[in-house]
């Protein structure tokens, strides 16, 4: 089974070093208030990970640029979500 | 960029694309603004294009736009955990030029479009993201930029930013979108020699295959496969509500992975190099999910505006229609000296009420509150139907009025006979 990074190895990005254009608002909604931490699962890159503590961090380097990580955090809109600088980012070869 | 525009277009989709390309046509002084690199950078699609909608739009296409093949055979593919039970419709018909349909590469074929664009007199600015709309009271005057000094303004700005539909959201016009109304789909391209896939799927020349899928690699969720043949390279991919992928807790890579592990599937892209992995939401909340699609100065075409027939697949031809009839509704008014406001901008609205695009959004209204309520249909279903045609066509000495006694026992079994009728009804109900 092929894992995700050897998947997002494919992929072509310009990333920016500058800005994360996704962030967590407030890192203890997620480790306190959030039980099932959708995140950390649905996201279709796994930007998301979460530690022992079960503290949850984001890292957007592979991010696809999806929504999908907004969308599922509703209940407690705990992520500042927008797009990259324009032409930063995914840039698809294929689509 | 201070100057003043008939009408800015955000994003840089078919939506878009076609928005642009109506207006600049007509003479109008428009403005269109991508994120992406080039437009086409930032866009996931299967990708079927339906050629009719483009037609009205560019009847001449064919010339010169980057197709890849003309779909001569549809397959409906019911998986089990080892087998599948399907449908296949081909037609000599769909060999008769002009084509009805072809698979198409979204970076190769938005690109395309984005010179026509620029051809037809629009000016195309990409790798510049809206940062939100500019309003003077409830009425829509122009985008800010991420550009130095990089505010415009319109009489009309026309919102087709696709799916995540961020713009509307800041400035109130909707509010998030829900999981419920979402599909997440993961897709990937492998490619193959041209020669394999003609054997591989008996084809020739430009002809092409589609395979829908449903059943088991779904895992339970409400969502479909799918495995598109293109010239040199096959796109497979698997999308299913987002709040389905929250219940189960399955990662949609995995998902995939799964997937492309059937053994139906695997041996259609054996060989295969796998040149990228892609993941986009796809709106599927149907008609009852439309927001409000204009306003004082606004306009909302595409995915933005929830455009998406997800029984049968279309969007991009939705997003074309909308994005051509949001233009002819500007270059309408315009010409009678109308103000770009609410009341005027109803006539959008009006106008795909007559068209195919919300005829068929009403017909499949309730579609998706049903596939939410019946899970059988992704779950019990597939496995029944596929051990049915095992007991059938195996050979094993026991006579075919037992075994079909035996299929309706292990129906009723899983669903009870009323239930059985139930789902018939609904889904004739649904979908009629
Ligand atoms: C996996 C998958 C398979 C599909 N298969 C099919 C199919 O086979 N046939 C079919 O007809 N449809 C299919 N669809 C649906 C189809 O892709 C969409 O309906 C269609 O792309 C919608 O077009 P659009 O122009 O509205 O949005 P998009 O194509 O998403 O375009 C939006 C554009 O706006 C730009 N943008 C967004 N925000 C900003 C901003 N703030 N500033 C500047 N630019 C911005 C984006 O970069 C993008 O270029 C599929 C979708 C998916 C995800
Ligand atoms: S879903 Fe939202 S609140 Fe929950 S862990 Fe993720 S970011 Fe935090
Ligand atoms: S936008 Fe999509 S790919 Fe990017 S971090 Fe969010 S869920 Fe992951």
């Amino acid at each position: 089974m092929m894992r995700v990074e050897e998947k997002l190895f494919q992929n072509r990005y310009r990333v920016d070093g500058a800005r994360a254009h996704i962030e967590i608002v407030d890192g203890d909604v997620c480790a306190v208030h959030c039980q099932d931490k959708p995140c950390t699962f649905c996201c279709p890159a796994g930007c998301y990970a979460m530690d022992n503590g079960g503290r949850v961090t984001v890292i957007t380097d592979g991010c696809l640029e999806c929504g999908t990580c907004r969308v599922i955090c509703g209940e407690h809109r705990n992520v500042r979500w927008e797009y990259p600088r324009g032409g930063y980012g995914i840039l698809f070869k294929f689509g | 960029m201070s100057e003043h525009f008939d009408a800015i277009v955000v994003g840089a989709g078919p939506a878009g694309n076609s928005a642009a390309y109506t207006l600049a046509k007509a003479g109008l002084k428009v403005l269109q603004i991508e994120r992406g690199e080039y437009s086409g950078s930032k866009n996931v699609q299967g990708a079927i294009l339906y050629s009719d909608a483009l037609e009205k739009i560019m009847p001449d296409f064919r010339d010169d736009a980057p197709l890849e093949r003309h779909v001569v055979e549809q397959r409906m593919w019911i998986l089990d955990d080892e087998s599948y039970i399907g449908g296949t419709y081909r037609s000599a018909n769909f060999s008769k030029p002009p084509y009805n349909r072809y698979t198409i590469i979204r970076s190769q074929f938005d690109r395309w479009f984005s010179k026509k664009v620029r051809d037809a007199g629009a000016l195309v600015v990409c790798e510049t993201t809206v940062l939100d709309l500019h309003m003077d009271g409830r009425r829509v005057v122009g985008v800010r930029t991420d550009r130095d000094n990089g505010s415009v303004y319109a009489d009309v700005v026309i919102l087709a930013d696709g799916v995540n539909s961020l713009l509307a959201r800041k400035a109130g016009f909707h509010g998030e979108l829900k999981p419920k109304d979402v599909a997440l789909a993961v897709k990937e391209i492998h490619f193959l020699p041209e020669q394999t896939i003609e054997e591989r799927f008996s084809v020739k020349g430009t002809e092409g295959v589609v395979i829908e899928m449903a059943g088991r690699i779904t895992q339970g969720m409400v969502g479909t496969g799918f495995l598109y043949t293109n010239k040199e390279s096959v796109t497979i991919g698997i999308g299913c509500l987002l709040s389905d992928f929250k219940k189960s807790g399955i990662a949609p890579y995995a998902l995939l992975e799964q997937m492309k592990a059937h053994p139906a599937i695997r041996p259609l892209l054996d060989g295969g190099e796998m040149k990228e992995y892609t993941a986009h939401l796809i709106p599927e909340g149907g008609y009852n999910a439309i927001p409000a699609i204009y306003g004082d100065g606004w306009l909302m075409v595409g995915d933005a505006g929830m455009f998406v027939n997800a029984v049968h697949r279309e969007g991009s031809n939705l997003a074309m229609t909308t994005g051509r009839i949001a233009a002819e509704t500007i270059i309408d008014l315009k010409a009678r000296g109308k103000p770009m406001t609410a009341r005027h901008l109803a006539a959008y609205r009006k106008a795909l009420d007559g068209t195919f695009v919300m005829k068929d959004m009403k017909k499949y209204r309730d579609v998706p509150a049903v596939m939410d309520k019946n899970r059988q249909f992704f779950t019990d279903y597939p496995h029944l139907v596929s051990q049915a045609a095992r007991t059938i066509l195996t050979v094993d000495g026991v006579d075919k009025k037992t075994k079909e006694r035996a299929i309706r026992k292990e129906f009723a079994r899983t669903r009870s006979t009323l239930g059985l009728f139930a789902d018939a009804f609904k889904l004739w109900r649904a979908f009629e």
